[in-house]
């Protein structure tokens, strides 16, 4: 490295606010602290300088599809709350007032994308086709996972608050890596598409470092990464305020990449927006962070009471801005979905509520074994010894069954 | 065979590993051209390019996090962290992320990160560079511990360590990088198993267990002994998760006698362990209870009095002294 080399200061800082200030237009339109929304409280749809073309991707039937996902999920959430109430489940995580985040961002990834939730990404797990009877192993205690992440590119729920966030950061720097190795070995054009990776946090969670951490290193490397940030508005019962003070798009400017503030309860925005993101991170563009401005309607989980911390006049506030309620009224205005589509849409969760009872009630706990198997993916010689004494033990109550039995 | 210290097996190591592997990557900061503190990496971005040999931002558990991410992915990273006092930023990654993956995930997830964490004192360092967190990870399932203590062992545990699919933290013996010793690159010979310990010196009145930096100072303690007509038997731990009982049992089961020895804290540390599970595997054979030798309960002392702290051959000799006062 030459003399010329040697820069006098890290940034020109006029150059690179400029840069950004120009990239968050284009991708905006307007300043980044202005919220996009497409789709009204009232079920009118709106224009935008630049997501107005990603709306006219949609048809009718992708319209009436976010609807049908909207109101499978809160149907679901319903079931789980009360198969919570039940005692079939240990906790529940309810999601309602958040379905247009999940299902417009959700419907937004691609096959190829990986995804990494938090825990109440019920939503999103559905658009990746993950088996809703399997999200609810966990909150019954008879898996820490459930599914399969490789099956449907949909990560494991995190409950260690933006731990999953650094992990995110690290598979889009893998897919980085597989595309240099890709190109090196002349496969460019092949037939893998380019893939991005998409990780779910809370307004709580932006407060940990490990968000903090994995935005600077997805900006040192450039990585094809969205960070979407579910505003909800509450942290169990502490409120946004006491996470930040600015809105939270407005952080990404400080590590360098667009952010892009969405109203949350606006299916069709949520969607456009995460597409914009997604594409600019496949494209090699870099990160986005996505902020949905949204509202968790009801308790943080069903150990939760919201009416210490905050006035019902809030939820009802917000219960207005409903994202079922307003597309309902955009398709039935537009004349896209009648009430035959409504009455199926209904019925359709109904039976899905009586799969998931069932497939709850028949979910049984696991052997032990399976614990001693996965500790470790090698021969180990501890897990061995510990597993031995355990069949020993284990064995030497098999002839006292009938007493046992006979004793109940 | 070639004949290189310690830190140069392990760089040989790594190299070895980087060309064998396309898959393979190290991430630390300061790794890349400066070569690691140590200058463990010395000479390896030239080689393969800072795709492979990443500089990373400084942030431990961003470090660790997105090793988590890229193992996801397919990759095979080794994380440098920079001094054992640093790894605590990334606790919490490795501690609930790291080691739970594969059993949460009920099977279907593997994430074979490698740590290195340079670790120990005796090297007249300041606060937070000389010391000994190994009994804290140890006490996680799910994770992998290991410590070479000579060039050879370092050469083949790191690439073994790699191989693993399991995550392993190797913690490298720091007051030892400059060891010199044999290394055959050819053949791992008896260090084939990484999980294994070695008996680096045969006996038969009392048995020493040791580790990383204490195995050349148990070694002169029983050389000592031996002036006074004592054979002393000497293991090399080499692992510490999962730790060879079967090797240390046998050894007591020849001499009787077990004194266990590490810089980390007597109180909750390895040494404890050891005491315990040969109390209960080898009760009959033992003539004298088992022994600890270990660091005070206190932060690691200031570098001018860290003599007072470290176990030395004549804390070892003490040691010995009390198992055959029975
Ligand atoms: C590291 C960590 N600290 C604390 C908790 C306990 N906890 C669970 S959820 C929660 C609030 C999270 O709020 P937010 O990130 O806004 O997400 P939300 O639940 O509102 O979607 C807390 C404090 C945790 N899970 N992890």
């Amino acid at each position: 490295m030459g003399a010329t080399h040697l820069p006098s200061t890290e940034f020109d800082g006029t150059e690179l606010d400029d840069q950004l200030e120009a990239q968050a237009e284009a991708a905006l339109g307007v300043p980044p602290t202005e919220m996009v929304q497409l789709l009204g409280p009232d079920g009118t749809l709106g224009t935008h300088s630049v997501f107005s073309e990603y709306v006219e991707r949609l048809d009718a039937e992708k319209l009436r599809g976010f609807y049908a996902d909207m109101a499978a999920i809160r149907r679901f959430d319903q079931e789980a709350t009360a198969l919570q109430r039940q005692g079939q489940l240990a906790l529940w995580v309810p999601l309602t007032g958040q379905e247009a985040a999940q299902i417009g961002s959700g419907r937004a990834s691609q096959p190829q994308d990986y995804i990494f939730p938090t825990y109440r990404e019920h939503g999103v797990a559905l658009t990746r086709n993950v088996d809703l009877a399997e999200l609810l192993k966990q909150f019954r205690g008879v898996s820490n996972g459930g599914w399969n992440p490789k099956d449907t590119n949909f990560h494991l729920y995190t409950l260690v608050l933006a731990a999953q966030t650094p992990h995110a950061v690290g598979y889009a720097m893998g897919i980085q890596r597989d595309q240099r190795l890709a190109e090196a070995q002349g496969v460019e054009g092949s037939a893998e598409p380019k893939a991005a990776v998409m990780v779910y946090f809370g307004d709580g969670a932006s407060s940990e470092g490990d968000v903090h951490e994995s935005m600077v290193f997805a900006s040192s490397y450039n990585a094809p990464v969205v960070f979407f940030c579910q505003n909800n508005h509450w942290a169990i019962s502490v409120p946004t305020a006491v996470q930040t003070r600015i809105p939270l798009s407005n952080r990404a400017k400080g590590y360098g990449f667009p952010g892009i503030r969405v109203d949350g309860n606006d299916v069709i925005a949520v969607h456009a927006v995460t597409e914009w993101a997604l594409e600019h991170a496949r494209q090699g563009n870099g990160p986005v962070l996505i902020e949905a401005f949204t509202y968790r309607v009801g308790a943080h989980t069903t150990a939760d009471d919201p009416t210490k911390y905050r006035e019902s006049s809030e939820e009802a506030l917000w219960r207005e801005k409903d994202p079922l309620d307003r597309l309902e009224k955009y398709l039935r205005a537009e004349g896209m979905a009648d009430e035959a589509f409504f009455a199926k849409v209904a019925a359709e969760g109904d039976e899905l509520a009586a799969y998931i009872r069932k497939s709850t009630y028949a979910s049984d706990a696991p052997d032990i074994r399976t614990a001693f198997a996965n500790t470790y993916v090698e021969a180990h010689p501890l897990v061995a010894e510990e597993l031995a004494w355990f069949e020993e033990y284990s064995a030497g109550f098999a002839g006292g069954d009938e007493g046992e039995g006979a004793g109940r | 065979m070639t004949t290189m210290t310690i830190a140069k097996a392990i760089n040989e190591g790594l190299r070895a590993t980087l060309s064998h592997n396309p898959k393979s990557l190290l991430m630390g900061e300061d790794i890349g051209p400066l070569g690691g503190v140590y200058r463990v990496t010395d000479g390896l971005i030239g080689e393969f390019g800072p795709d492979r040999v990443v500089d990373t931002p400084l942030a431990e558990s961003g470090i660790i996090g997105t090793a988590i991410g890229l193992a996801l992915r397919g990759y095979l990273p080794v994380a440098e962290i920079q001094f054992d006092g640093f790894v605590f930023p990334g606790f919490n990654q490795i501690t609930t992320q790291l080691a739970k993956m594969h059993s949460r995930s009920n099977g279907n997830l593997t994430v074979p990160v490698v740590i290195r964490i340079p670790y120990g004192g005796g090297i007249g360092s300041i606060e937070h560079h000389s010391e000994s967190p190994e009994a804290l990870f140890a006490h996680t399932p799910g994770l992998r511990i290991i410590t070479p203590s000579n060039p050879h062992d370092a050469y083949w545990m790191i690439q073994q360590a790699v191989n693993c699919q399991d995550p392993v933290i190797v913690f490298e013996p720091k007051r030892r990088y400059w060891l010199k010793g044999e290394v055959d690159t050819e053949s791992a010979g008896s260090a084939e198993d990484p999980f294994k310990a070695n008996v680096v010196r045969e006996g038969t009145d009392a048995t020493v267990v040791v580790y990383g930096p204490l195995v050349p100072v148990a070694l002169a303690a029983a050389n000592a002994a031996a002036e006074d007509g004592r054979s002393i038997e000497v293991i090399d731990l080499r692992s510490i998760s999962p730790i060879d009982f079967d090797a240390i049992e046998a050894s007591v089961k020849k001499t009787g006698r077990l004194v266990v020895a590490h810089e980390a804290p007597t109180f909750g540390g390895i040494g404890g362990e050891i005491a315990a599970r040969i109390s209960e595997r080898a009760f009959l054979s033992l003539e004298a209870p088992v022994i600890r030798v270990g660091g005070f309960h206190m932060p690691y002392p200031v570098a001018k009095i860290e003599e007072d702290y470290l176990p030395d051959i004549d804390r070892i000799l003490e040691a010995l002294d009390r198992t055959f006062a029975y």
